[in-house]
C-alpha cells in the first residue's frame, strides 16, 4: 500500500495518500480509546495529565477525520472508473489541498494534546478547541476544512461534468454537496444551549444518519460492480431506492435528537416515526449485497468459472458492512429511538454501545474495503485474494467491536435501570450505577475487547502493507 | 431493463424521480418545522419572565429567580417551575445586561474547558461524569458540598469546587483541575442555573425523586 503507486492514475495516487493518513488516524482512534477505556477502570491513570476529556476528544475526532479521509480517498479512487477521466480537472490543487489538510490536522491534534483547554474567551474557540462533541476543531481549522473540501468538491464536480455521468456518480456528486454544505451549520457560537444543540445535530445527524449512509450506498454500488461484476442497471436502480428510503427516513429522523433539548414536544412523534423507519433501507442494502453476490456466483458456477470475487478482502468487508450497518445503526439504534425508552437511555452507555457498532458497521468496514480495492489497482492485480492476515484482521476487529458493543450494552442496562429508573439521574445516582459490580465487570470486558480490536488493527496494517507485493509476485509467476 | 419497460418497478427513472421527490419533500418539511422550532426555542425576554409568560428557554435573568423541577400533572412529566419567588445568584439581583454577560461567559467557558467530553449537557456529550442538565438542582449541592468546601451557599460551593475540583474528591473518579478562574466559575454557575430552567420535556425523568428523598431523608420517607 505504501510503496507502489507509480502505475496508478493521478486521481488514484491521491486516493492512496488519503488512505495512508486515514489508517494512521484509525490507529490513533483505537489507541486513545484504549486509554480512556482504562480510565473507567483506573480513574487515576493519567489524571490531571491526559484527562478523559482530552483523550475522548482525540478518540472521536480521529474517528471522524479518518473516515473523512478515507471517504475522500474512496471518491478519488472511483472517480476515474466512473467518469472515464484519469486526470481530475485540478489535480495539482487537489494534491496541495491534501497536504494543507494533513498539516492542519496535525496542528489541531498537537494543540488538543499539549494545550488541551483555554480560558473562557472567544480566542479559545478560534484557536484551541470549540468544546462541542465531534466538532471540537477550532474555528480556524473549520474554515480551513471548508476551503479544502471546496477544492476537493470542485475537482469531483467538474470532472463529473466533463466525463461520463453514471447513476452512482450522480448520487455521489449530489450527496457530497449536501454533506459539505451541512458542515456550515456547526460553525457559529450561541449562548443558547438549545439553539446550539439544534444546529449541532444538523451536522452530526444529517451526516451519519443521512448523507454518509447514502455515500456508503454509492460506495457499495461501485464496489459490487468492481468486485463481483454486478450489473450496473440493477445496482444503480437499488441505489436510487436506497436514496429514497435513506433520505425519506433519515432527514426527518433527525427529530429523535430533539426529544429533550428544549425543543417542542411534536418532535416526539416525528422523531419516533421517521427514525423507526431508518433500519428499513439498511435491511434493503443487506439483502441487495447478498442477492447480487449469490446471483453473480451462481452464473459464474453455471459457466464453470469458480469464484466470482475479484477482491476477497473487499468483498468480505462489504458484506460485513451490509450486516454491520443493519445491526449497529439499525437494530442498536432502534433499541432506544422511541421517546418512551429514550427518556431513560438518553446519554447513557447505551448510546456508547450503539455508537461503537454503528460507526464500525456502517462506515469503518466499507472504507477498509475501499483501501483493499486501491491496493488491487496499485499493483494491477487481476485478483486479490484474502490472506491469513486479512482474515485475522477481519475476525479480530469484528469480534472485538461486537464484544465491546455487547459489554457496553450490558453496562447501559445497569446504568439505565439503576441510575435512571431507580435513582433519578443525579450526581450520586450516576456514581452508584458506575460502581455497581456488574457495570464495572462490563467495563472490564469492554477494555479486553478493545485490545482484541487493536490486535486486529495491527494485522490489518500488516496486511495492507504486504498483501499487494506478495500477490503481484504470485500473479507474475 | 433497457428498451421495453417490463414494469414501473424496474424502471430506474421511476426510482430516481421518486428519490428526488421524497428527499425534496422531507427537506421542505424539515425546514418548515425548523422555522417553528426556532420561534419556540429563542431565548425569552426579561419582561416575559416578570409577567410569568412561560418560555421553553427563559431569559438570562432567570438566574434571579428560584427554580424548581416538578411533576406536571397535565403534561405527565416533570417541568421547570420558575419563581415567582426571587433567589438571586450570589445574593445579588442582576440586570438583564449583567445576567446576559455572565451567561455568555459561562457558556463560552463550558466550551473552552470542554465540559461535554466528560459530562452530558441536555443528555448529549460523554458518559464519564454526571449529566449537567439539572445539576443546579442536584441534592448534593444542598448540604454535602457546601459542608465539604466550607461555604455557606450552594453557588459559593459550586465556584469553589469548579476552581479546585482536585481538592474535593467525592468518588475515585474525580474532575480534573482545568484552571477555571473565579469569574469563569461564576459564569459556569449562571450557565448551569439557566440550563436547569430549560423545559426539556421531562428529561431527566424522576430527577425530582432524588430531591424529594433528600428532603425527606430517605427512600419514600414521609
Amino acid at each position: 500500500m505504501l510503496n507502489n503507486t507509480s502505475n496508478l492514475s493521478p486521481s488514484k495516487q491521491l486516493a492512496m495518500n488519503y488512505f495512508r493518513v486515514a489508517i494512521v488516524l484509525f490507529g490513533a482512534q483505537l489507541l486513545f480509546g484504549l486509554i480512556i477505556g482504562l480510565q473507567f477502570l483506573y480513574p487515576s491513570f493519567l489524571y490531571n495529565f491526559l484527562d478523559f476529556s482530552v483523550g475522548r476528544m482525540v478518540h472521536i475526532n480521529a474517528l471522524v477525520v479518518w473516515m473523512l479521509y478515507a471517504m475522500i480517498g474512496s471518491v478519488y479512487l472511483m472517480l476515474p472508473d466512473e467518469t472515464g477521466i484519469e486526470h481530475p480537472v485540478a489535480i495539482g490543487l487537489g494534491k496541495l489541498a491534501f497536504w494543507v489538510l494533513t498539516a492542519a490536522v496535525t496542528v489541531v491534534v498537537l494543540v488538543y494534546l499539549f494545550i488541551q483547554v483555554g480560558p473562557g474567551k472567544e480566542s479559545t474557540i478560534w484557536l484551541i478547541n470549540e468544546g462541542r462533541e465531534y466538532l471540537e476543531a477550532p474555528r480556524w481549522a473549520d474554515i480551513g476544512i471548508v476551503v479544502v473540501v471546496l477544492i476537493f468538491y470542485a475537482n469531483v464536480f467538474f470532472t463529473y461534468m466533463k466525463g461520463k455521468k453514471t447513476g452512482i456518480m450522480t448520487v455521489m456528486v449530489a450527496d457530497l454537496m449536501a454533506l459539505a454544505g451541512l458542515y456550515l451549520a456547526g460553525m457559529f457560537f450561541t449562548d443558547n444551549i438549545s439553539m446550539d444543540q439544534y444546529w449541532w445535530w444538523w451536522v452530526i445527524h444529517l451526516w451519519v444518519e443521512a448523507t454518509w449512509e447514502v455515500f456508503v450506498g454509492a460506495l457499495a454500488a461501485y464496489g459490487l460492480i468492481r468486485v463481483i461484476n454486478a450489473k450496473r442497471e440493477i445496482v444503480e436502480m437499488w441505489l436510487w431506492i436506497e436514496v429514497l428510503m435513506l433520505f425519506g427516513s433519515g432527514i426527518l429522523g433527525l427529530g429523535h435528537h430533539y426529544f429533550w433539548i428544549g425543543t417542542p414536544e411534536y418532535w416526539w412523534e416525528i422523531g419516533a416515526l421517521f427514525s423507526s423507519l431508518e433500519p428499513v433501507p439498511l435491511v434493503a442494502m443487506f439483502v441487495h449485497v447478498l442477492y447480487d453476490w449469490g446471483k453473480e456466483q451462481g452464473q459464474h458456477q453455471a459457466e464453470g468459472k469458480g469464484s466470482s470475487i475479484k477482491n476477497g478482502p473487499t468483498m468480505a468487508w462489504i458484506s460485513i458492512n451490509a450486516f454491520g450497518n443493519f445491526l449497529g445503526a439499525g437494530i442498536w439504534g432502534f433499541f432506544h429511538t422511541l421517546p418512551q425508552v429514550n427518556i431513560y437511555t438518553h446519554g447513557s452507555q447505551f448510546t456508547a454501545a450503539h455508537g461503537h457498532l454503528a460507526f464500525f458497521g456502517a462506515y469503518a468496514t466499507i472504507l477498509i474495503g475501499m483501501m483493499y480495492l486501491g491496493i488491487q489497482d496499485a499493483y494491477g492485480l487481476k485478483r486479490l485474494k484474502a490472506t491469513f492476515k486479512s482474515k485475522m484482521a477481519i475476525f479480530l476487529i469484528t469480534f472485538g467491536v461486537l464484544g465491546m458493543t455487547v459489554a457496553l450494552t450490558i453496562a447501559g442496562y445497569e446504568q439505565v435501570l439503576v441510575e435512571r429508573a431507580e435513582l433519578g439521574a443525579g450526581w450520586q445516582a450516576f456514581f452508584t450505577a458506575q460502581n455497581l459490580p456488574w457495570y464495572v465487570q462490563a467495563q472490564v470486558w469492554r477494555e479486553i475487547m478493545g485490545v482484541v480490536t487493536f490486535v486486529g488493527f495491527v494485522y490489518l496494517v500488516w496486511d495492507l502493507l504486504t498483501i499487494g507485493k506478495v500477490q503481484a509476485k504470485a500473479e507474475q509467476a | 431493463m433497457a428498451g421495453k419497460k417490463a414494469s414501473v418497478w424496474t424502471s430506474i427513472s421511476f426510482w430516481r424521480r421518486s428519490a428526488a421527490w421524497v428527499t425534496g419533500f422531507a427537506t421542505i418539511l424539515l425546514i418548515w418545522l425548523t422555522f417553528d422550532t426556532m420561534a419556540q426555542i429563542r431565548m425569552g425576554t426579561d419582561k416575559e419572565l416578570q409577567e410569568g409568560v412561560k418560555r421553553r428557554i427563559p431569559a438570562p435573568t432567570v438566574i434571579n429567580y428560584k427554580i424548581d423541577y416538578k411533576y406536571d400533572e397535565k403534561r405527565g412529566l416533570e417541568a421547570p417551575v420558575i419563581g415567582p419567588e426571587k433567589q438571586p445568584l450570589f445574593g445579588k439581583e442582576l440586570s438583564p445586561k449583567e445576567a446576559a454577560a455572565l451567561l455568555h461567559l459561562g457558556k463560552l467557558t463550558s466550551q473552552a474547558k470542554n465540559c461535554m467530553d466528560c459530562h452530558t449537557l441536555l443528555g448529549n456529550g460523554a458518559y464519564y461524569a454526571p449529566d449537567l442538565t439539572k445539576a443546579w438542582l442536584d441534592p448534593m449541592w444542598e448540604k454535602t458540598m457546601p459542608a465539604m468546601t466550607g461555604k455557606k451557599t450552594k453557588e459559593e460551593a459550586m465556584v469553589e469546587f469548579l476552581m479546585h475540583p482536585d481538592k474535593y474528591p467525592t468518588h475515585a473518579r474525580m474532575m480534573p483541575n482545568l484552571g477555571i478562574t473565579e469569574q469563569e466559575a461564576k459564569g459556569l454557575v449562571a450557565f448551569l442555573k439557566h440550563m436547569s430552567s430549560i423545559d426539556t420535556n421531562g428529561y431527566p425523568r424522576g430527577f425530582s425523586k432524588t430531591i424529594k428523598e433528600f428532603q425527606t431523608g430517605g427512600t419514600y420517607a414521609k
